[in-house]
């Protein structure tokens, strides 16, 4: 049950957060906004002067952004994927946490497909995909994938937020706007917590959950088999599907140990989100390592061992050109949180934050080597007589609008945190049930 | 020895008049293969037959006649009754890249736009270096036709596979399909595109359009009228043979043969078959050999030269 007490004097603490926008914000929203403008600059050459402006290139013909697509898809799956077990599991500690996973979810949802439609040629005919639609190609499965994902995602976010909102309708001392109140009670449905409508939320809430994760799963395997449905030889695999899943979980449970420690740090969340919480996510994403690891090992050993000749030259050019991308990604990423999450000595918040920032700048240069030099390394040798073909180097238009994507990331973040509060309050202010907190107190003898 | 060559003759002529024939029967509508004659050109004096729908045949002025190019719909049906197969002879081949520059013009593309590409391979460290020209191998089992998501490329009853540019959106997943590299972009709006006024047909792979994927197209619109595809045309060593699969022949426009006789008695292959795209095009090997390699650098100009330094043959010979 939900303390009322509890729950006034969280949303009395919080209430700033939604109240006030401080300088040093505002100016953090200004320079967001400045990045996106860059981005918009870069948009507006690709699309007047053509593609040639991009790195990409005839053999290079997928670039930076695919790879933030699939960096993007990855996290978002991930805050589902984590938003939905812990909900699932009714895990204690997910409390304060799970809001932010939720955001993640959503925000990296509404933002990844952008940089596919970047990589289009002809963004003006974009509605041929309804018109002409082949069910044949898994481009179309893609396309029904991420717009149900992102219909399923909504619906989540909503009913998980569904109760802070009313809360927020009904606590009289929060100074906002009249406008702002009049969108909480719309929101609200009215909802006012009867017994009912607890047992109904707590119901599709559960729905949801479980219905995020299943599409969570397919969703990035579709897309993994976009990559291995094709007969290159570093994409052909079968185990594409699955290792992606892992990557993508992996990589957002390292944006989301950064967000949380971002939003402690800017909103003095000091007592809610502790080490405890730090530790929690780590020992997540140590998990995560060993099977990313485990994955990525099984796939490179298999193509090595067999050194067939085309895969052979893939090993080679990830062992030369791209020798230190690769030892970063696929080794320092994997074995950096084993280390520190696995010497209790070294499992502090920074050390873990850090380590979470190393993992996400990994798992960006994994995906960069999945796709870009597999291109550069096709069944018939590239003989082109313009050098600056053959190999791939994103180009300025590119980089701004990878800038630009993080940026509108980070502003999505900042503005969605003024609207409802970055913390579950209600899910907060409820006495924690007996069996789960005799759970969580041997979780935290395990801390 | 001359009966073989009168055979061959005679039944080149009847290749090509049935090529005649088929190209009449897909004029929509019932209108004139006459109406593929331009008024406005000035007459070349030298005259060739035509068939009309009605099966008249009638005498134009050659130079009269320009590619008769189907509408978009129509180019998705195919030719009817036909198979067409496309026969390389590497022995003969020395890297003239006539087939390379006839198709560029023949197909209004720029430098940088390459639909008929020349290799110069070596299957193995001790194995002999070959050239090998790679046209758009038009399988029967493409990959490229399964992964475009609007129908924008598609396998017609002849076995071509052709791209329509007016329904690409350029996602580019066909050029990540294709095993051989064999598609290219429009990165950008070539000029080269604008000096071909005539309509856009995929039969013609031309005018060229911005953002989107476009290949060799075996030149069904040359078919159509009698003609080889602009490489076969203008290959000076004759290393390339079209024909009808059905039909069992081929020809280089000098000689005409047989398609499972030649295949058969110079062993025939088809590049790369383990992957089970099941190309149409298929290639004699490079034995007994009428050149020498190194004679595929003569004359080269110095940025095409530069394409094949990074070969194990230009690295071991100094390119």
């Amino acid at each position: 049950m939900e303390n009322k007490d509890t729950k006034e004097k969280l949303l009395r603490e919080f209430a700033p957060q939604l109240e006030k926008t401080s300088p040093a914000t505002l100016v953090w929203i200004l320079f967001l906004l400045g990045v996106i403008a860059w981005g918009v600059y870069a948009f507006v050459a690709q699309v007047t002067k053509g593609h040639i402006v991009t790195g990409m290139r005839d053999n290079v013909v997928w670039g930076i952004y695919i790879v933030n697509f699939i960096f993007f898809m990855g996290m978002s799956y991930a805050g589902a994927i984590i938003s939905g077990t812990l909900q699932l599991f009714r895990t204690e500690w997910r409390k304060p946490i799970i809001r932010m996973a939720e955001y993640l979810a959503i925000i990296s949802l509404l933002i990844g497909p952008g940089y596919i439609l970047l990589c289009i040629g002809r963004l003006d005919r974009l509605h041929y995909l309804a018109l002409f639609g082949r069910i044949q190609s898994p481009i179309t499965w893609d396309v029904i994938a991420i717009s149900t994902d992102i219909f399923g995602c909504l619906i989540f976010l909503y009913l998980s937020i569904l109760r802070d909102i009313a809360s927020l309708r009904d606590f009289s001392e929060l100074k906002i706007p009249a406008w702002r109140k009049k969108i909480y009670s719309m929101l609200a449905l009215g909802y006012t917590g009867l017994p009912e409508q607890v047992k109904r939320l707590r119901r599709a809430t559960d729905i949801m959950a479980t219905m995020v994760i299943a599409i969570a799963i397919i969703v990035y395997s579709v897309l993994a088999w976009i990559f291995s449905v094709t007969l290159q030889p570093g994409w052909h695999s079968t185990i594409f599907g699955p290792y992606f899943v892992i990557a993508a979980v992996y990589s957002g449970t390292g944006v989301l140990i950064i967000a949380m420690w971002v939003f402690r740090k800017v909103y003095r969340l000091d007592q809610y989100i502790t080490r405890k919480h730090f530790v929690a996510m780590g020992v997540l994403m140590v998990v995560l390592a060993a099977l990313f690891g485990y994955f990525t090992f099984s796939d490179y050993l298999t193509k090595w061992y067999g050194s067939e000749k085309n895969d052979e030259s893939l090993i080679r050019i990830l062992f030369t050109e791209y020798y230190w991308p690769f030892i970063f990604s696929n080794y320092i990423g994997v074995l950096i949180p084993l280390l520190v999450i696995g010497i209790p000595k070294l499992r502090t918040i920074t050390n873990i934050t850090l380590s979470a920032l190393i993992v996400i700048v990994a798992l960006w240069f994994n995906r960069y080597l999945i796709v870009i030099p597999t291109l550069e390394s096709p069944y018939l040798p590239i003989q082109d007589s313009r050098p600056e073909w053959a190999n791939y180097a994103g180009t300025w238009v590119e980089y701004a609008l990878m800038a630009a994507g993080v940026a509108l990331f980070c502003l999505m973040f900042t503005i969605a945190s003024k609207f409802v509060p970055v913390m579950n309050v209600s899910e907060m202010s409820e006495t924690p049930k007996t069996e789960s907190s005799e759970l969580f107190k041997t979780e935290e003898s395990l801390l | 020895m001359e009966d073989n060559n009168d055979n061959k003759k005679s039944s080149r002529r009847q290749f090509l008049k049935k090529g005649l024939i088929a190209g009449a029967g897909v004029v929509a509508g019932g209108s004139l293969l006459a109406a593929y004659v331009d008024k406005s050109k000035p007459t070349s004096g030298e005259k060739v037959k035509v068939l009309t729908t009605e099966g008249e045949l009638v005498e134009v002025d050659k130079a009269l006649i320009h590619s008769p190019r189907v509408s978009i719909e129509e180019s998705h049906k195919g030719i009817p009754g036909r198979k067409f197969v496309m026969v390389i002879d590497l022995a003969k081949c020395k890297n003239a890249r006539k087939c390379v520059e006839a198709c560029q013009k023949g197909h209004h593309l720029p430098r940088s736009q390459e639909f008929m590409k020349v290799y110069l391979l070596q299957d193995s460290e001790k194995s002999a270096p070959y050239w090998f020209p790679k046209p758009c191998f038009h399988c029967d089992n493409p990959l490229c036709v399964s992964v475009c998501p609007v129908g924008a490329t598609y396998k017609r009853s002849d076995g071509i596979v052709l791209i329509d540019n007016q329904r690409c959106i350029g996602c580019k997943f066909c050029m990540t399909g294709c095993p051989y590299s064999t598609r290219v972009f429009a990165w950008k709006d070539y000029p080269e595109y604008a000096e071909d006024k005539e309509p856009y047909s995929p039969e013609a792979s031309s005018p060229g359009k911005e953002g989107t994927v476009s290949k060799c197209d075996f030149c069904p619109d040359l078919v159509r009228i009698g003609k080889l595809p602009y490489c076969a045309q203008n290959c000076p060593m004759g290393v390339i043979y079209f024909g009808d699969i059905d039909e069992d022949t081929v020809t280089n426009g000098s000689e005409t043969l047989r398609f499972s006789e030649l295949i058969r008695d110079r062993s025939g292959y088809r590049y790369l078959e383990v992957l089970g795209t099941r190309p149409s095009v298929y290639y004699l090997p490079p034995v007994e050999r009428q050149f020498p390699v190194e004679s595929g650098f003569k004359d080269l100009e110095e940025s095409v030269k530069n394409r094949f330094k990074n070969t194990p043959y230009g690295k071991t010979h100094k390119l």
